[in-house]
């Protein structure tokens, strides 16, 4: 596939929407922590109307176009088309998809690409439920349903995988293209249906632990509503997988 | 094979199983009636014992937070000296 197996790259597809501060911050941060590889950022913002673009032209400034890459929508148009769209702009042979809220912290990355080199993996997903992972700013109804979606996925679908919503992973770039096109779910049941449609597929999947640090405190509450939306997403990947 | 029909038919082996021990009558046949019932309260039980477990040993990282407002810090000072906007709202 690849010329020489060390001239790796990495494209780190960032979907961005109202992100002005924390996509500054995890621009510095991956830059920090990504010393010696090569890889470009690849920001999708879904036409932020509180200057997001304006803050990454800058960053273009600092770290160079050719580093950071700005592909933007015009509106907000969902998390499972902007993988795609960044997709296509990603000139790496390995794609990072991670969230900008920095929930997702970019030290971790290194701890991915080793995995992947170690393994030959097609795939490394962060999870948060193993030693060495997890979260921060859960109250314990957040846990209690989180828990009760896991083991009901668990005994459902066998995935082989611990952690199924969690949306920070490594992929092959071919391989991510071939799960994606078959992937039509919404908000985390699309990355359960990433992952278990590439389970299904036999790539080769391998997880390493990250925390998960909520910084404002109980954002990421789960209604009626989700519950819900993640029970039909399971009956779907029941009957489709 | 679906995933749907892979626990499927794990249930029809699962209910053949059942039916053999019905007619073979190794066990009585009154313990034999019961064996689905048994078989669904275990499989509840199993479920709630994993979310208890888990729930239990839930990993947290109340240190992590801590990280991240270094983090932070660090890059906003780093970003504000180089001229990128990061005053927040």
């Amino acid at each position: 596939m690849e010329q020489k197996k060390e001239k790796n790259k990495y494209s780190v597809i960032v979907p961005t929407y109202n992100e002005r501060l924390n996509i500054a911050l995890i621009v510095y941060l991956i830059f920090k922590h990504l010393r010696d590889v090569d890889f470009e950022i690849i920001v999708v913002d879904d036409g932020s109307p509180d200057g997001t673009q304006e803050v990454v032209k800058q960053l273009q400034k600092l770290y160079g176009e050719d580093r950071i890459l700005l592909r933007p929508r015009p509106k907000k148009l969902g998390l499972g088309t902007a993988y795609i769209h960044g997709l296509k702009h990603a000139s790496g042979n390995f794609v990072v998809i991670m969230d900008a809220d920095l929930s997702h912290h970019p030290k971790y990355l290194p701890s991915f690409i080793k995995k992947q080199l170690e393994t030959g993996a097609s795939i490394v997903t962060g999870t948060r439920y193993v030693k060495g992972g997890g979260v921060h700013g859960w109250n314990l109804m957040r846990k209690l349903t989180s828990r009760g979606a896991n083991v009901l996925a668990q005994t459902l679908l066998w995935p082989g995988v611990s952690d199924l919503t969690g949306s920070f992973r490594l992929y092959r770039k071919s391989v991510l293209e071939d799960v994606i096109s078959s992937c039509v779910s919404k908000g985390y049941v699309f990355q359960m249906e990433m992952i278990v449609r590439a389970s299904r597929k036999g790539y080769h999947i391998e997880e390493v632990p990250i925390t998960f640090v909520d910084r404002v405190f109980g954002s990421s509450k789960l209604g009626g509503s989700e519950i819900v939306e993640y029970l039909k997403g399971l009956a779907y990947l029941l009957v489709t997988t | 094979m679906k995933h749907v029909l892979k626990i499927f038919s794990l249930l029809v082996a699962i209910s053949g199983l059942w039916i053999g021990l019905l007619q073979a009558s190794i066990i009585p046949r009154s313990h034999t009636w019961l064996l689905p019932i048994y078989f669904i309260v275990s499989l509840g039980c199993y479920g709630l014992l994993m979310v208890g477990v888990g729930l239990m040993g839930f990993p947290t990282c109340p240190q992590e937070a801590l990280l991240l407002q270094q983090d932070i810090a660090e890059a906003k000072y780093f970003l504000k000296q180089r001229g990128v906007d990061v005053d927040s709202e």
